[in-house]
C-alpha cells in the first residue's frame, strides 16, 4: 500500500518530463503534429496508388487486402512499441511467431482441440508466446544480459526448437471451427482486421491511460530515476517482454488461420518489419517516448507500399529500396520536428 | 488478310519442322515442342497473374524469367508478375490482389503449398483458373491444373546412375547433400534416392542438408567432407547450392569421388561437357515449369485442348520427366538449362 502510493507520488514527479515527450496529455497538440508527417506520407502513397492503379487501388476489396496483410505484423508491432518505449529491443519476435505457430498446430494440440474446442489452439499459442517473452524478460531484467544479445539468442533458439518440434515439416490444421471463426467477417470487416484494431486500441489505452503505461515511459526514459521513484524496473521489464510475447502468440494464431498451417519458416524477418514500423511511427529507439497511433501508421505505410508495388508489377527489390528510403526520411523528419518543439 | 495468311503459313512451317525431329528447339515462336498450330493463334485475351517465391537462387530466377518470356510470345496474354517473396503472409495478399483484379488465371508457385491452399481455393471459388506449379497444394480443389517436376524421380534417376557407376562395389560410401529439409520436395527426392540405392545394395552413408543457396551449399559440403574420410559418390540435390559444394570440394583437395548434380544448371552441364570437375552427371528438374504453367493457363481459359493429346480439355496434372544428363547427351539439354 505504502509502496504503491510512493510509486504514484514518484511518478507524478517523473511524469511531467516523460509525458511531455510522449505527447500523451497534449494528444491533439504535439502528437497530431508528429503524426502529421505520417498521415501525409500515407496520403501521398494512396494518391500514388490511385494515380497508378486507379479503381484497382481505390476499392473496398483492395483496402481489406491491405488491412489483412497489415493485421499480423501490426499485432507484433504494437507489442514491440511497448518494449522499445521501455528502452528495450526484441529481435526474437519472428522466431517466437514461428515457434508458437508450430506448437499450436502439433498433432497432439490438434487432437486435444478436436476433442474439446478449437480455442485450445489459441490458448497454446498465447501460452508459448507469453512464456518465450517471459524468458526474454527474465534474462534481460534479472540475468542482466543486454537485450540485443538475449533476444538474438532467443531468435536462434526459438526457431531451432520450432524446427525440432515440427521436424521441419509444414503442419496443416484440420480443426473445424478454427478456420471458420477466423475467416469470418464482422459487418464486412474480416476478423483478423478486427483483432488488429482491438489490439491497437487496447495498446493505446494501456500505454496512455494507465499506470502501466506511465511506468513504461518512466522506465524507458530513465531507468535509474524510475527505480529511485519506487518503480520495480526489473519486474516491469519482465512484464513488457511478456506482453510482446503474448502479441507474438496472437500473431501466430492469425498467421495459422490465414495459412491453415504452422511452420518453422513462418514469421521470417518479422523483427525487422516490426522495428521499422515502430521507428518510423515516431517511437524513440532509445526509449522513453512511444506512440501506438504512430506504429499503426507505420505498419499501414509499409503494407500500402507493398500493395501499390504489387498493383503496378514492380519488383520486390525496388520495394526494399523504397522501404529503406522511407525509414531514413521518416527518422530525419522526426529529428527536425523534435528539435523545433 | 494476306499478312495473316503469311503468318499462319509461317507458323505451320515452324510446326512442321518442329515435328520432323525430336531435338528440342529453344528459339522460334510459341509453337516449339509440337503443339498444334491452332492453339497458338491469338484468341480471347487472357490476363494471367504470376507469383513465385523470392528469386534467391538461379533456378527460381529462371522460373520467373522463362514465364515472362513465354507470355511475351503471345499477343493475347497479359502477364502480371508480382516479384517473389518468401513471406507466405505477403504472397497470400498478392494472390488476393489478383482476385480483386478479377484476372482470368493465376499461375502460382507457392513458397509453401499448404500455406497458400486457402487463398488458392478462394481464387477458384471466384471463378479464376489456378495453375499450381512445382510445390503442390494440399487440396485437389485448389487448382484447375498442376505442373510438377518429378522430385521422387530425380532421386531415383540419381540413385540408379550411381548404382550403375559403382557396379559391384557394395561397400561404397554414398553421401547426399539435400536441399531445404522442411519442403516435401526434398523429402521426396531423398526417398527416391534411398529406394534406388537399396535396389543395388547401397545406402546413404552420410547426409547433410543445405538451403539451395551457394553459401549454405559450401557450409554443408565442408561439414560433410570433415565427417566422411572417404566417399565414393555424392548426390547433391541442387546445382545452385552446387556452386558452393564444388568450392568446398576444391578447397579440401579431395578427388576420390564423383558427384551427381540436381536441377540441371548450365554451368554444371558445361562442367560435365568439359569433364574438368567433380560433376559427372546431373538430374534435370525443369526450370521451365512456370512457362508451362503460363501455356496451360492460356489454353484452359481459352477452352483449348493440349495439342498432341486427344483429350478435349487441359489435363489435371502434368508431371515432367527427370532425365540424367551425362557427357554423352549433354548437348541436348544445355540449351534449356538455367544459369545459376
Amino acid at each position: 500500500m505504502s509502496e504503491d502510493t510512493a510509486a504514484v507520488a514518484a511518478q507524478k514527479r517523473e511524469r511531467s518530463p516523460a509525458v511531455r515527450q510522449s505527447g500523451a496529455s497534449g494528444l491533439l497538440g504535439s502528437a497530431a503534429g508528429r503524426n502529421a508527417g505520417l498521415v501525409v506520407a500515407l496520403v501521398l502513397l494512396c494518391i500514388g496508388g490511385v494515380v497508378t492503379a486507379g479503381d484497382r487501388f481505390a476499392d473496398v476489396d483492395n483496402l481489406l487486402t491491405i488491412l489483412r496483410l497489415a493485421a499480423v505484423i501490426g499485432v507484433v508491432s504494437v507489442g514491440m512499441t511497448f518494449v522499445i518505449t521501455g528502452g528495450g529491443i526484441d529481435l526474437s519476435v519472428g522466431a517466437i511467431v514461428a515457434l508458437s505457430s508450430v506448437w499450436a498446430t502439433t498433432l497432439a494440440t490438434q487432437g486435444i482441440a478436436n476433442n474439446t474446442h478449437w480455442i485450445v489452439i489459441v490458448f497454446t499459442a498465447l501460452v508459448v508466446g507469453g512464456a518465450c517473452g517471459l524468458v526474454n524478460g527474465v534474462l534481460i531484467a534479472y540475468g542482466r544480459v543486454v537485450a540485443f544479445i538475449a533476444t538474438l539468442a532467443s531468435l536462434a533458439a526459438a526457431r531451432g526448437l520450432a524446427e525440432i518440434i515440427s521436424n521441419r515439416k509444414t503442419q496443416i490444421v484440420n480443426v473445424p471451427g478454427f478456420a471458420a471463426f477466423f475467416d469470418a467477417s464482422v459487418l464486412g470487416v474480416p476478423v483478423l482486421v478486427v483483432i488488429f484494431a482491438l489490439v491497437a486500441a487496447g495498446g493505446w489505452v494501456l500505454l496512455n491511460r494507465t499506470t502501466f503505461g506511465r511506468r513504461t515511459f518512466a522506465v524507458g526514459g530513465n531507468p535509474e530515476a524510475a527505480r529511485l521513484a519506487g518503480i520495480d524496473v526489473r519486474r516491469h521489464t519482465v512484464w513488457l517482454y511478456t506482453l510482446l510475447g503474448l502479441c507474438c502468440g496472437l500473431a501466430a494464431v492469425m498467421l495459422v488461420a490465414r495459412t491453415t498451417t504452422g511452420s518453422a519458416t513462418h514469421g521470417g524477418l518479422y523483427e525487422l518489419d516490426a522495428i521499422a514500423a515502430v521507428v518510423i511511427g515516431g517511437t524513440l529507439l532509445t526509449g522513453g517516448r512511444g506512440t501506438i497511433a504512430g506504429t499503426v501508421f507505420g505498419v499501414l505505410i509499409f503494407t500500402t507500399l507493398s500493395n501499390v508495388f504489387t498493383l503496378n508489377n514492380l519488383s520486390i527489390s525496388a520495394q526494399a529500396v523504397a522501404k529503406g528510403a522511407i525509414i531514413v526520411v521518416a527518422v530525419l523528419l522526426q529529428q527536425r520536428l523534435a528539435r523545433r518543439t | 488478310m494476306p499478312l495473316k495468311r503469311i503468318a499462319a503459313l509461317a507458323a505451320l512451317a515452324l510446326a512442321l519442322t518442329a515435328c520432323t525431329g525430336n531435338t528440342p528447339q529453344n528459339s522460334g515462336g510459341g509453337n516449339q515442342g509440337g503443339v498444334k498450330v491452332a492453339n497458338d493463334e491469338p484468341g480471347k485475351k487472357v490476363v494471367i497473374g504470376f507469383s513465385a517465391p523470392a528469386a534467391d537462387h538461379g533456378w527460381m530466377a529462371a522460373i520467373t524469367n522463362a514465364a515472362k518470356a513465354e507470355a511475351g510470345k503471345y499477343s493475347d496474354v497479359e502477364l502480371r508478375v508480382v516479384e517473389g517473396t518468401n513471406d507466405v503472409n505477403l504472397q497470400i495478399s498478392q494472390v488476393e490482389t489478383f482476385i480483386n483484379d478479377k484476372v482470368d488465371a493465376i499461375v502460382l508457385l507457392p513458397f509453401d503449398g499448404a500455406a497458400l491452399t486457402p487463398v488458392a481455393l478462394k481464387a477458384m471459388k471466384a471463378g479464376i483458373t489456378v495453375i499450381n506449379v512445382d510445390r503442390q497444394f494440399d487440396s485437389p480443389f485448389a487448382a484447375r491444373s498442376t505442373v510438377l517436376g518429378d522430385n521422387h524421380g530425380m532421386g531415383v534417376s540419381a540413385g540408379n546412375y550411381i548404382c550403375e557407376r559403382l557396379k559391384g562395389k557394395t561397400d561404397a560410401v554414398v553421401a547426399e547433400i539435400a536441399g531445404i529439409d522442411s519442403l516435401p520436395l526434398t523429402q521426396d527426392r531423398s526417398k527416391g534416392f534411398a529406394e534406388a540405392l537399396a535396389s543395388c545394395g547401397l545406402k546413404v552413408g552420410n547426409r547433410v542438408a543445405a538451403e539451395f543457396t551457394v553459401e549454405s551449399g559450401e557450409k554443408a559440403a565442408a561439414n560433410l567432407l570433415q565427417a566422411a574420410r572417404k566417399i565414393d559418390a555424392i548426390w547433391n540435390h541442387d546445382d545452385d547450392q552446387g556452386v558452393g559444394v564444388t568450392a568446398a570440394i576444391k578447397n579440401s583437395g579431395r578427388n576420390e569421388f564423383f558427384m551427381v548434380g540436381g536441377a540441371g544448371s548450365a554451368n554444371v552441364m558445361r562442367e560435365i561437357k568439359a569433364d574438368n570437375g567433380p560433376h559427372k552427371a546431373t538430374v534435370i528438374y525443369p526450370s521451365t515449369q512456370g512457362a508451362d504453367g503460363i501455356r496451360l493457363a492460356r489454353l484452359a481459359v481459352q477452352g483449348k485442348s493440349l495439342g498432341d493429346l486427344v483429350e478435349v480439355e487441359v489435363p489435371r496434372e502434368v508431371q515432367l520427366y527427370a532425365p540424367v544428363v551425362t557427357k554423352d547427351n549433354v548437348d541436348r539439354y544445355l540449351p534449356t538449362a538455367f544459369e545459376s
